[in-house]
């Protein structure tokens, strides 16, 4: 389960985070919502700590992520997907999905997670071997989904995956996200999409000028007027 | 299957080189006392020994760290210096007796191991801060640094104006410890090349490695680096000590080889070819992230330098072109100029050489390129 208490974050004078208190239970699948600016890729990033919080607390399974190392928090079963994929793009499909498996030591459980990665993904192992910067956007976000995988996380945070992709692709990864659900993997997914995250997801929070303004059940969100007139263009 | 393979590929290797080395050996003995194969062939195969390290320890900083380092001689000459003032310790000490000596082999590759060391150690100093800056402030830390160490050993008591370089008495102060001369060059020819080979395979290994991977994760992308559990300024640092420690040790080569030692012939404005401009140079040449490409380019930027210096076609020339060779740092500008028109990725771009894959990697490259010529000619039809 993964807890933020009342984060704060400022970027220089400018406070982004004002307060930010978010619960994501086992198995569930939490959209986080918002517009641009909101704060929603900040708010990820202060989880994984790839940016430093003045005040607040992130819990992962009780555990508090502030007193940890960002690197050792992928080893605490923590995977970030990033926004705008970030793949390595002059190495091999199968070697940035080996990177994704950099903590884990037991050679074994590397390539089952492997195989394991490949069954969700067929199309990454039609291309093993090809450099990641010549896959189309959306394998790269595969890829990117991929290699988070690659640790068996307890919970996955997912940046924007639809960024940049055609409506067909978008489509596609938000079938690869139900899956991933379906099978038991904790997702907090923050998107821009308000309504394919609100169709997918089981609850979901929406992050207005660094405040949550409203939450609850997806489905609930999603028929509600002041999201469906800010948010889904209705 | 694949640990075969592998297993079969380090076979194959050692057989080659142990074949080529034998044949190398027979061939010494044979020739070993013979004027053009003493005076001009062993001398070049030593200074292509050292070029090779030096372009191949610092492709691994830039080729496949992805960080821009202009101080890489600097490091070299840490080398050389150690190398150069231990053995002049050892000799005065009188703890071995003449280069025949059994000890001296020991003396000679605790020089060469301690050159490395020290490089590693000031890579360490430098590395720590630096490496927190990226791209264009990296570049200038590292030719501040350069710059800077000559400058320190220029004033240092012990090697500096009033020591190993004192005037060419002074600069052959070491010659009978590891300052060797053309008969010692060819006697110590085996000791130059197993250290190329191991440090080049050193390297290798290192790049095919785990931390190989990560360092190239972290040049394409270090935020996704990071997030995948990389400590990306542990990796940094330790890459650029392990660099420079193969430095130190083209440094202690560089040594062997010169028998004098100069603090100029590092320095960032020698127009020669050792500055750390002109190792970038040899890097990019051979391509970036290609260990046997940098080799191959030392050897090519070795064979144009000594040609510029020695060619007897070059006083054929009209006097209008072989004034251009009067400017050797142009020449190799224009030779970096042509290379980089044709082939832009570098010589042999990210491919490495390889004994076992070489048929099967000609077979593909011919097949791509008839894939190529029956897309274009298609196209052609279409059209």
């Amino acid at each position: 389960m993964l807890e933020v208490k009342d984060l704060n974050l400022y970027y220089g004078a400018i406070h982004a985070l004002k307060g930010i208190s978010l619960v994501v239970h086992d198995g569930e699948l939490v959209s986080l919502i918002g517009s641009n600016g909101a704060g929603k890729t900040s708010t990820l990033h202060a989880i994984s700590g790839l940016l430093p919080i003045s005040s607040g607390s992130v819990l992962l399974d009780g555990k508090d992520l502030q007193k940890v190392h960002p690197n050792k928090i992928i080893g605490l079963g923590l995977a970030h997907v990033p926004e705008g994929r970030h793949v390595f793009a002059r190495m091999t499909v199968e070697e940035n999905l080996l990177m994704g498996a950099y903590i884990v030591r037991d050679s074994k459980r590397v390539s089952e997670n492997l195989e394991k990665v490949y069954a969700y993904f067929p199309r990454l192992k039609e291309r093993w071997k090809q450099l990641a910067g010549t896959l189309s956007g959306g394998e790269q976000q595969m890829l990117a989904t991929g290699r988070a995988l690659m640790t068996d996380p307890s919970i996955l945070l997912m940046d924007e995956p639809s960024m940049g992709l055609s409506p067909l692709l978008v489509k596609e990864i938000f079938s690869i996200i139900q899956t991933l659900h379906e099978n038991g993997i904790t997702i907090l997914l923050v998107e821009q999409n308000a309504k394919m995250a609100l169709a997918v997801a089981d609850r979901a929070y929406v992050l207005e000028t660094g405040r949550i303004s409203m939450s609850g059940p997806a489905a609930e969100l999603a028929d509600d007027d002041r999201v469906r007139k800010a948010y889904l263009g209705a | 299957m694949k640990k075969n393979k592998t297993a079969r590929g380090y076979f194959l290797n050692t057989a080659v080189i142990v074949l080529l080395f034998t044949a190398f050996q027979i061939l010494t003995a044979a020739k070993g006392s013979q004027g053009a194969f003493k005076l001009v062939l062993v001398p070049s195969i030593w200074q292509c020994c050292y070029l090779m390290v030096l372009a191949a320890s610092l492709n691994l900083v830039l080729g496949f760290m992805g960080q821009l380092s202009l101080g890489h001689c600097g490091f070299m000459a840490i080398g050389a210096y150690t190398a150069a003032l231990l053995s002049l310790a050892c000799e005065r000490a009188e703890w071995f007796d003449g280069k025949n000596d059994p000890r001296f082999l020991a003396v000679l590759i605790i020089s060469v191991l301690a050159a490395g060391l020290l490089a590693a150690l000031f890579s360490l100093l430098v590395g720590i801060p630096a490496l927190r800056l990226k791209g264009d402030y990296l570049a200038i830390i590292t030719l501040g640094f350069g710059m800077i160490i000559i400058n320190i050993i220029n004033n240092l008591p012990f090697c500096g104006q009033d020591g190993l370089a004192l005037g060419s008495a002074g600069a052959s102060l070491y010659k009978n410890g590891l300052g060797f001369g053309s008969k010692a060059k060819v006697q110590f020819l085996w000791f130059a090349l197993a250290v190329t080979i191991l440090s080049l395979t050193l390297l290798f290994m290192f790049v095919r490695s785990k931390y190989g991977r990560a360092i190239k994760a972290i040049r394409d992308d270090e935020i996704a680096a990071s997030a995948s559990g990389i400590n990306t300024s542990k990796y940094k640092v330790l890459t650029f000590a392990y660099s420079a420690f193969f430095a130190g040790i083209a440094g202690a080569l560089y040594a062997c080889t010169n028998a004098t030692l100069s603090t100029s012939s590092f320095a960032f404005t020698n127009g020669g070819i050792l500055n750390s401009t002109f190792v970038v140079v040899m890097v990019v040449l051979g391509g970036m992230g290609s260990l046997t490409g940098s080799a191959v380019a030392a050897v090519i930027m070795f064979l144009v330098n000594y040609e510029i210096k020695n060619g007897q076609w070059v006083s054929l020339l009209p006097a209008s072109l072989s004034g251009i060779f009067e400017y050797p740092m142009l020449v190799y500008a224009l030779v970096l100029i042509i290379v980089i028109l044709f082939r832009p990725k570098g010589i042999f771009g990210t491919y490495e050489f390889s004994l076992q894959n070489l048929i099967p990697d000609i077979r593909n490259a011919i097949k791509r390129h008839r894939a190529a010529k029956a897309e274009k000619e298609e196209a052609k039809a279409n059209a």
